[in-house]
């Protein structure tokens, strides 16, 4: 149970793109950090500790490379860690953050990290080695491979077809055009997303995120701190997470408590968090959900289980424009993750979206009166689930577990 | 008074070059052994009446020691699958089917390539593999001994 509230009051990124050429992968942390203490108005020296939010090192090719990045994030002579989930880190690294202050430990905590996904020219390598060497590396399972298993299992269940899967991707690029910070940018037709390179089904090549470089950087802080040094503090109202087994197989028929093509580790994650932060009707109280999209398959299982929807209607909604900017909920106005994958801190961008919308300082993509907003993060074989409840105002504390 | 300047487009090359040698263990080295005799073996708890595979040494819902050894079917059925049509770097040429099959009298399912498809319509040799339709497992003229010694392929074939 928390003793402290607490709130996001500061956050930086960079531009994310395929490569940063001008400056190394911690000149990329440093630049974030720095946007996030100057935005937070705190001195370096005014951070009691440090969490870096990195997943696999070996796609920017320096081993454990948080290690490198400790002076450059100004996290010399306090207590550092870092997360890594697989692309459930940033929402891993952020829920750290938030128990480091919560707590009562700490009063300010930053969340930082970076990340170079396109430093090796084939990412998708490396993901393979993920898995079970025994029983299952050698079936080329990888990120794409793996998602694609659970689309095309979730499209037999649903009648979802390939053509409403292109929508999001439609919606996500035009999203991304406002804002500033996305990788991949411009307006795309579901034909276009139909005739790009048939990759794995049932995924085409503008089915998948692109490969990101870039930082990401938020300040948390206490209710007392937050007060002093901010406007618009964002709240950080309900955490939860949850961690399934490796063995995709075990998710997988008739017996399993979990199933595969649902995503439904949100539903228990989304239940804690819900719980602690008073949620009772998502659909509507969130204005905004940033959700973790790699794939255009990510969005609807998603959205069912964090109970926007019922199970199967998500595509259906989406088709009628119920997710658009202007919709029912506006999911993903910063063109999500689809535009922009920069692994390590992907969940941290989420969240900082997220913030960004309450802050009212999401620019050309505000949604009007945003209060209330869900991130979430997903990662391994789909088998790490984050999921947080943010707020322009704060529950208290002592609600929920 | 000099200033920083940089060259954009200057790069250091670099490769890891890691070997390994992986210890195998007692469960998966019984398991490898059945293989060699064409044979899937599956481990199970009487408690939670879960039958695993891969094997595992506990059960994951009851916490007690998987107590028995059985051998799966050689038959069953597909839980999802994807036609993969594109290289990845150090992987199977493609284009090849990844199915996750359920073989019969086992709880989980287990990854493997599905073979002697006909690939060349990606969209019907997904629908060919839907969840649902049965499979066997075959197995290569000479097992080595490892999770490579089988394959499956559409009963139908």
């Amino acid at each position: 149970m928390a003793r402290e509230i607490v709130a996001a009051i500061g956050t930086g990124q960079t531009e994310f793109k395929r490569h940063h050429s001008d400056k190394t992968y911690v000149e990329l942390a440093q630049s974030a950090t720095k946007t996030a203490l100057e935005d937070a108005g705190l001195h370096p020296d005014e951070i009691e500790a440090v969490v870096f939010s990195m997943a696999p090192t070996q796609f920017a090719g320096v081993n454990d490379i948080d290690r490198w990045a400790i002076e450059h994030v100004w996290g010399a002579g306090k207590p550092f860690m870092r997360v890594h989930t697989g692309g459930a880190t940033g929402g891993s690294a952020f829920h750290a953050g938030y128990f480091h202050v919560a707590s009562g430990q700490y009063r300010t905590v930053l969340v930082v990290g970076a990340d170079r996904v396109a430093e090796t020219p084939d990412a998708q390598h490396v993901l393979n080695l993920i898995w079970d060497k025994f029983y299952e590396q050698d079936f080329a399972l990888n990120t794409v491979t793996m998602t694609a298993l659970a689309a095309q299992r979730y499209m037999h269940r649903y009648g979802i077809t390939e053509e409403q899967f292109a929508r999001v991707v439609v919606r996500a690029r035009h999203n991304a055009n406002g804002n500033p910070f996305a990788h991949l940018k411009g307006d795309i037709s579901v034909e276009d997303v139909m005739a790009s390179q048939r990759v794995a089904y049932p995924f085409k090549r503008h089915d998948i995120c692109p490969r990101s470089s870039g930082a990401a950087a938020v300040v948390l802080a206490n209710l007392e701190t937050a007060s002093q040094k901010c406007t618009s503090p964002v709240f950080i109202n309900g955490v939860g997470a949850i961690a399934h087994s490796v063995f995709m197989g075990d998710r997988l028929g008739f017996w399993s408590d979990t199933e595969f093509a649902d995503h439904d580790g949100c539903i228990l994650a989304a239940r804690h968090a819900y719980r602690q932060a008073g949620i009772t009707d998502p659909v509507r109280e969130f204005d905004v959900a940033e959700i973790y999209d790699p794939f255009s398959s990510f969005q609807f299982p998603q959205l069912e289980s964090l109970g926007f929807c019922g199970r199967g209607r998500a595509a259906e909604i989406s088709d009628r424009g119920g997710w658009d900017m202007d919709g029912v909920v506006a999911v993903n106005p910063s063109g999500g993750t689809l535009c922009t994958n920069p692994i390590g801190v992907t969940g941290l961008v989420r969240h900082i979206d997220a913030v960004l919308q309450i802050m009212g300082r999401a620019g050309q993509n505000q949604v009007s009166r945003a209060s209330k907003a869900v991130a979430t993060a997903i990662g391994g074989s789909t088998q790490f689930f984050t999921v947080s409840v943010l707020g322009s105002d704060h529950v208290g504390i002592g609600r929920g577990a | 008074m000099s200033t920083i300047s940089s060259s954009d487009s200057m790069v250091i090359p670099g490769e890891w070059h890691v070997r390994y040698n992986y210890s195998v263990g007692k469960v998966a080295g019984r398991f490898f052994e059945g293989l060699k005799d064409r044979k899937v073996f599956a481990t199970r708890c009487s408690k939670s009446g879960i039958t695993y595979l891969p094997p595992r040494a506990y059960c994951e819902r009851s916490f007690e020691p998987c107590d028995e050894w059985v051998e799966a079917g050689q038959e069953g059925v597909i839980e999802a699958a994807t036609i993969v049509t594109a290289q990845f770097e150090g992987l199977r040429t493609p284009p090849y089917a990844i199915a996750y099959v359920r073989l019969d009298g086992v709880s989980t399912a287990l990854c493997n390539f599905v073979e002697r498809e006909d690939l060349s319509d990606v969209p019907a040799a997904a629908a060919r593999l839907k969840p649902g339709v049965r499979v066997r497992v075959e197995f290569i003229p000479e097992p080595q001994g490892r999770i490579t010694d089988f394959h499956y392929v559409r009963q139908a074939v």
